[in-house]
C-alpha cells in the first residue's frame, strides 16, 4: 500500500503556517497525520476547511488513552475533502491532569455529538461545547469507561456455582517481540 | 387578549415501532409543527469498543458483526481492511472478489430491509413481505458460504474463511436474474404512487451544506447532491475493477433518498455479476503464516506449521506499532475503523466510525419546521441501525 509523497502539500502548509505548534507530521501506511498543539487545533481545522484544502467534512472525531504515558489523551480528527478526494488525520494532545481541548463545534457542527461521546467515554472536556453531557452512558454513570485504567469487569450474576473471572485476563496481553513483559 | 405561544413537549420512543430500534426523540411541538427535536441515544450501548481492546485481532471479527447487524459483511470488511492496512498485507485477488460479491449482496439485503420497514412506517405493510421474501434469498446465499444467515463471521484477516461452494455462483445468478423484475414491481408500486410521493417529496430535506457540516455519508449524502462514495473515492477490495454508477439526488428530500437507494440496488447487482464473471482463481486467504492459519494438511508434515498454528491460536497476530484508518462504503455510509496498535497481540484502541451516528445527528435539522407525522418518514429515510449508533 503506497501512500502520497511525504510530506504531503497540506502537511507542508500546516508546518509552514503553524511553525512550532505543529508538533509532528508523519505518514504511516499512507495515512497523512499532523499533531497540532491543542491551543491552535481549532484554528488549524478552520484553515483546513477553507480553500484551497477544502476539508469540508469532519468524518470522525475520537480519542485514545495513552495511559500511563503523558500527555495522556490524544484527540483524533479525521478530515475528508469530498471534492478533492483526500483524507487527513489531525491530532492533538491533552495531559491527564488537565484533559481539556477546545471544542470544534463552531467549525464543524457535526463535532457536537462526537465531542459528547469523547467526554462520556474518556472524560476529555471540550471547552466552548454548547451541551457537554453524556451521550451513550447513563447520565448518572461514574467514571469514563474507555480510559485504560477503567477495568473491564464481568457483570455480577446470581447463579449458583458461578466462578467470577476477569474478562481482561482471558486473553493475556503478549508484548511485541523485544519488549519485556 | 393575545394568545400565549405555547409549545408542547412530547416523547417519542424509545419503544416506538417507527424508531427502528431503541431511539428516543424529545420533540417540541407547536400544534403539529416541530419546533425542536432532540434525539436521545445510548439505549443499545454495549461497550464493544472497550471489549475489543481485550481480545486478539481475530477474536474481534464476531464482535464487529453485531454492530451494524443488517450489513455484517461490510462491518467485517471494514475491520479486516483496517487490520490488513496496519499489517501492510495484501489480500489475494480471489478473496477480494468474494468479499465484493458478498458485500454487494449484503447491500441489496440491507436496502430491502430499509424499503420494507419504510413501507411499514407508511402503512404499506405488504411491501415488507415482498422485501423479506427477496432478502431471504440473500440470507440463504449467505448461509451457503458462511453457515450463517446473519452475523456470518466469514471474512478473515488476509482473506476469507473458505472458498465458495460450487452451488453458490449458479444460485446467485438465479437470484440476480429474477431480481430486476422484482425491483420493477416495487418501483411500479411506489415510484409514482400518489401517496408515496406526497409522503416523501419535500419531506425531511437536508441541504448540501448541512450534509457536509454534519458529516453525513452514504445514500443520505448522495441524495443531497454530493457524489461521494468510498468505493469510488478510495477504492478498496478491488472496487476499481468494476463498472458502476453512483446515483445522486438533487433536492435532498426523502424521495431522493428513496430513488438513490433503489438505484443502488441495481448497481449492486451489476457489480456482483461483473465479479462473478471475472472471479479469478487462486487462494482465498493470504499465505503469510504469521497472519493466517496454515492449511490443515500441513500440520501433519511440518513442525513449523504446528508452531505457527499454536502461536496464532494462543496469542494471535502482532501488527506493528502504529495507527490506521480504513473505511468502506456500507449501505448506510462511510463505515470506518481507526485502530491503534502498540505491537502487542491486542489492539490498544479500536474506534468504530459509525455512519448512522453522524446521519442521525442531522435528523433535527431535517425535521425542524416540518410536521410531526413526517418525523417517521425522516427516520426511515436515513435508514439508521441503532446498534451502529450506540455500538
Amino acid at each position: 500500500m503506497s501512500g502520497p509523497a511525504f510530506p504531503t502539500p497540506v502537511q507542508a502548509f500546516l508546518a509552514d503556517r503553524f511553525g512550532e505548534d505543529v508538533l509532528e507530521a508523519h505518514a504511516f501506511r499512507g495515512d497523512a497525520t499532523v499533531v497540532v498543539r491543542r491551543e491552535r487545533v481549532v484554528e488549524a481545522l478552520r484553515a483546513l476547511r477553507e480553500d484551497p484544502w477544502r476539508f469540508e467534512m469532519l468524518v470522525d472525531l475520537t480519542a485514545w488513552d495513552r495511559f500511563p504515558a503523558e500527555p495522556r489523551f490524544e484527540v483524533v480528527y479525521h478530515l475528508l475533502s469530498p471534492s478533492r478526494g483526500e483524507r487527513l488525520r489531525v491530532k492533538t494532545r491533552a495531559p491527564g491532569d488537565d484533559p481539556t481541548v477546545p471544542s470544534a463545534v463552531a467549525v464543524f457542527p457535526g463535532a457536537n455529538w462526537f465531542e459528547r461521546e469523547v467526554w462520556d467515554l474518556f472524560g476529555v472536556r471540550f471547552e466552548g461545547h454548547p451541551n457537554l453531557v453524556r451521550i451513550l452512558m447513563p447520565d448518572d454513570w461514574e467514571g469514563h469507561p474507555l480510559r485504560r485504567d477503567y477495568p473491564l469487569t464481568e457483570e455480577p450474576v446470581e447463579f449458583r456455582g458461578h466462578v467470577p473471572k476477569v474478562p481482561s485476563e482471558i486473553v493475556p496481553r503478549v508484548p511485541p517481540p523485544g519488549e519485556g513483559p | 387578549m393575545a394568545l400565549a405561544r405555547e409549545t408542547l413537549t412530547i416523547n417519542m420512543g424509545p419503544q416506538h415501532p417507527s424508531t427502528h430500534g431503541v431511539l428516543r426523540l424529545v420533540l417540541e411541538l407547536e400544534g403539529e409543527v416541530i419546533v425542536s427535536c432532540q434525539p436521545v441515544i445510548g439505549y443499545l450501548h454495549t461497550g464493544i469498543e472497550k471489549e475489543m481492546e481485550h481480545r486478539t485481532y481475530h477474536q474481534n471479527i464476531p464482535l464487529v458483526d453485531r454492530i451494524e447487524y443488517l450489513s455484517s459483511y461490510h462491518e467485517e470488511l471494514a475491520y479486516c481492511t483496517a487490520v490488513e492496512k496496519l499489517l501492510g498485507l495484501s489480500v489475494p485477488k480471489r478473496a477480494q472478489y468474494i468479499r465484493v460479491i458478498l458485500c454487494e449482496l449484503n447491500r441489496i439485503a440491507s436496502h430491502l430491509v430499509w424499503l420494507g420497514t419504510t413501507g411499514i412506517d407508511l402503512n404499506v405493510s405488504s411491501l415488507l413481505m415482498y422485501c423479506f421474501r427477496d432478502r431471504e434469498r440473500i440470507l440463504e446465499l449467505s448461509e451457503m458460504v458462511s453457515g450463517q444467515r446473519m452475523m456470518p463471521g466469514y471474512f478473515r484477516i488476509g482473506g476469507v474463511a473458505a472458498d465458495l461452494p460450487e452451488a453458490f455462483a449458479p444460485a446467485v445468478r438465479r437470484f440476480l436474474d429474477e431480481f430486476p423484475r422484482r425491483l420493477d414491481e416495487y418501483e411500479a408500486m411506489l415510484t409514482d404512487n400518489l401517496i408515496w410521493r406526497r409522503r416523501h417529496e419535500g419531506v425531511a430535506v437536508l441541504s448540501r451544506e448541512d450534509a457536509l457540516r454534519y458529516g453525513v455519508t452514504g445514500p443520505t449524502l448522495r441524495a443531497s447532491g454530493i457524489a461521494y462514495d468510498v468505493r469510488k473515492a478510495f477504492p478498496y477490495s478491488s472496487y476499481e475493477d468494476f463498472e458502476f454508477d453512483v446515483p445522486t439526488g438533487e433536492r435532498g428530500d426523502a424521495y431522493d433518498r428513496y430513488r438513490v437507494r433503489m438505484e443502488e440496488m441495481r448497481q449492486a447487482r451489476r457489480i456482483v455479476l461483473q465479479a462473478l464473471d471475472r472471479l479469478p482463481g487462486g487462494p482465498v486467504i493470504t499465505d503469510d503464516r504469521k497472519v493466517a492459519l496454515p492449511p490443515r494438511g500441513e500440520l501433519v508434515r511440518s513442525m513449523e506449521a504446528v508452531i505457527h498454528q499454536f502461536k496464532l491460536v494462543s496469542e494471535g497476530i502482532h501488527p506493528p506499532k502504529g495507527e490506521v484508518y480504513a473505511a468502506v462504503e456500507s449501505p448506510r455510509g462511510e463505515k470506518g475503523y481507526y485502530i491503534v496498535s502498540d505491537g502487542s497481540n491486542r489492539p490498544v484502541r479500536v474506534r468504530v466510525r459509525a455512519p448512522s451516528f453522524s446521519n442521525l445527528q442531522a435528523l433535527p435539522s431535517m425535521v425542524r419546521g416540518g410536521m410531526l407525522a413526517d418525523v417517521v418518514v425522516a427516520i426511515a429515510s436515513i435508514d439508521i441501525v441503532l446498534g451502529d449508533v450506540d455500538r
